[in-house]
């Protein structure tokens, strides 16, 4: 009955200049934003970043203080969630108690007043690989089932745009790397668009085509996870998505595609296309499987002494203190180059320039990095 | 008890050590007897040959069973009581539940105080309330009778099927609404579907508990009931010329009617359960 309200737009997800503020507090401070249809896209940041009032403003929950929510050119920005193509799989899952598996999925068809809700039951029971279960009530399910039957509770609807909260935060880490397979297989299957939210850059990293990092509200880098983590933009995206080591500087000269960066007597060499401040106080930045136990390449670090070593399998993790008061963590691959380092050992450092990056010097240089392990 | 070394342990000991393993057994067991102790009572002299006065015991006969309307106005009160207990509690359930989803679901002026009035009549005592409403329904000059009992239960059953109602209400969880309007339910759609069958146990709850409260007064009904007689009325007026001993049958016909809707709600929920 209601079928011919919902609104049946098809197009690129456009959220533009939206904020939202619960009395003084801003949740989501100017965003601005664009999700390519049929893409894998993901929100990510440590909790009260406003990536779920992002969301839930997307779904129609929450109404966005200024700016403007469109699918296609349809703007959604104050219609009823119940009136957009848009479905979610919430948090916990959010099942009907009272209803079975079965009458779960139908709901939104049944809703819609679609005919042959059987058929497309099955079909979505189907492709979650749950058709057994029909008969059964959520709280006879395990969590991993429970969220396989939320997915196929929103899919089974064929929402213009899927949103995912934290669908996988309440499960093991076993099944979570399993569940991040499969979604990601159903989202190949299906082509929607599926907005994914999560805390876990892993995930982020495994699953998404794009990710946005979050932070205090805004978007502090949008790119695919290699961009993310191989040229980040700000010290919060350096050291939320992975581990990363930032050196205080200051540029000394700009020439032939190059910048160079003294600090404390060494001399490092930083692609110009890497640099991503006009200001002359940088951090440099390098990952730790960057930086290699030798003494002959452009950017080193000598005199070195060894503080920390863990053996972690495939590789050997080892805290290092420069010459002054910095240190640094280096990756190992646990291969035939092996150093095998004890504590106490004295080491040099190097790496090369095009894994180097420089961020502006003018922010926190821990910013985002504690922040990861929270759930 | 000489030889210390035996290797039992003492009669004394033994008996003690179960004694502490079953007291729990022991202290339920006690307190089931006194529960039950005034039920057994009941039931037992509803098969007294009484005569005038059900207080000694006669003999053992099955006429009061055969025939449980064979005391003058029994069976009539015991009506009366069923139909004031039916129409109170539709009322004050669907009243009750209607206030309850204001109060747990609603911000509005005077909402706090709106909580506080509906503890009120709970907190204030029966024989002040009879009396009161006795009061009231003189000066508007309308005579007491079946009608004025069923506003005064009206009146006392809301203020619990709040409470029961509102507990059910508060104890659910928003989202399921959020996850009902997120796929394609309309508000309306959305409390036909999900909130109302979520919170249908607590509304049941307090419909029974409406019913049997009213079915059980007897001050707040003695003080506004006229000449129409309820089965408490009933049985408090006959007291003075012996209570009847088919008031005990309905008395034990009554409480066993509601074991056995107990026991099939208990069974129907764990072959839900099961399947």
């Amino acid at each position: 009955m209601a079928n011919s309200k919902v609104s049946q737009d098809t197009g690129d997800l456009k959220l533009d200049r939206v904020s939202k503020h619960y009395g003084d507090f801003c949740a989501v401070d100017d965003l601005s934003l664009v999700v390519p249809d049929g893409s894998f896209f993901a929100l990510l940041g440590p909790s009260g970043c406003g990536k779920t009032t992002t969301l839930r403003m997307v779904a129609g929950l929450e109404e966005p203080s200024a700016g403007t929510i469109s699918i296609g050119d349809t703007d959604i920005t104050t219609q009823k969630s119940y009136r957009r193509n848009v479905n979610t799989v919430f948090q916990n899952y959010a099942l009907f108690p009272h209803l079975t598996i079965f009458e779960n999925i139908a709901f939104g068809l049944r809703r819609r007043g679609l005919k042959d809700v059987k058929t497309e039951v099955e079909n979505a029971l189907n492709l979650v690989e749950m058709g057994h279960l029909a008969q059964r009530k959520p709280n006879q399910l395990s969590g991993g089932q429970q969220q396989r039957i939320a997915v196929a509770r929103a899919i089974v609807n064929r929402p213009e745009v899927l949103l995912l909260d934290e669908p996988l935060g309440a499960l093991d880490l076993k099944l979570r790397r399993q569940m991040q397979i499969e979604l990601k297989r159903i989202q190949t299957e299906v082509g929607i668009t599926f907005i994914h939210v999560t805390h876990d850059q892993e995930e982020a990293m495994t699953m998404a085509d794009t990710i946005a990092v979050m932070n205090q509200g805004k978007i502090e880098q949008m790119g695919s996870a290699t961009e993310l983590y191989e040229a980040p933009k700000t010290a919060f995206v350096a050291n939320f998505l992975g581990q990363c080591n930032l050196i205080k500087g200051k540029v000394t000269n700009r020439a032939n595609g190059k910048a160079v960066v003294s600090a404390k007597g060494h001399t490092f060499e930083v692609p110009l296309s890497r640099v991503a401040t006009d200001n002359d106080s940088v951090f440099v930045g390098v990952r730790p499987e960057k930086l290699r136990l030798d003494d002959n390449g452009i950017n080193s670090i000598k005199d070195c002494v060894v503080i920390d070593r863990s053996f972690v399998g495939t590789s050997t993790q080892y805290l290092v203190k420069a010459p002054w008061d910095l240190d640094l963590v280096v990756f190992e691959q646990n291969d035939e180059g092996l150093h095998d380092l004890r504590v106490g050992d004295k080491v040099s450092l190097e790496w090369d320039a095009e894994h180097t990056f420089a961020l502006d010097g003018a922010q926190d240089i821990n910013a985002g990095s504690d922040l990861d392990d929270e759930e | 008890m000489t030889k210390v070394a035996a290797p039992r342990p003492s009669l004394s000991h033994r008996a003690s050590r179960w004694f502490s393993r079953n007291l729990i057994r022991i202290y339920a067991g006690v307190a089931f007897f006194y529960l039950f102790i005034p039920v057994a009572y009941t039931f037992a002299f509803s098969f007294n040959d009484a005569g005038k006065s059900n207080l000694v015991w006669q003999g053992f006969t099955l006429e009061n069973w055969k025939n449980p309307c064979g005391a003058p106005q029994v069976c009539e009160s015991v009506v009366n009581s069923l139909q004031i207990g039916v129409i109170s509690t539709v009322l004050a359930t669907i009243l009750g539940t209607m206030i309850a989803f204001a109060l747990g679901r609603h911000k509005f002026r005077g909402r706090k105080t709106t909580n506080l009035l509906i503890f009120l009549p709970m907190a204030t005592p029966e024989v002040v309330l009879g009396a009161s409403l006795l009061a009231m329904f003189l000066n508007l000059r309308i005579n007491p009778g079946f009608w004025t009992v069923v506003i005064a239960h009206v009146m006392f059953c809301i203020s619990f099927v709040v409470v029961t109602v509102k507990a059910r209400i508060a104890s659910l969880d928003p989202r399921l609404e959020q996850a009902a309007m997120d796929l394609y339910a309309n508000e309306r759609e959305t409390f036909r579907y999900v909130t109302l069958p979520l919170v249908m146990p607590g509304i049941a709850g307090a419909a029974l508990l409406a019913f049997s409260l009213s079915f059980d007064d007897f001050i707040i009904t003695n003080f506004n009931s006229g000449i129409v007689s309820t089965f408490p009325k009933f049985v408090y007026v006959s007291a003075a010329r012996g209570i009847p001993a088919q008031a005990n049958v309905i008395g034990s016909a009554m409480f066993f009617i509601a074991l056995i809707i107990v026991i099939v709600g208990q069974v129907v929920s764990r072959q839900r359960k099961k399947s």
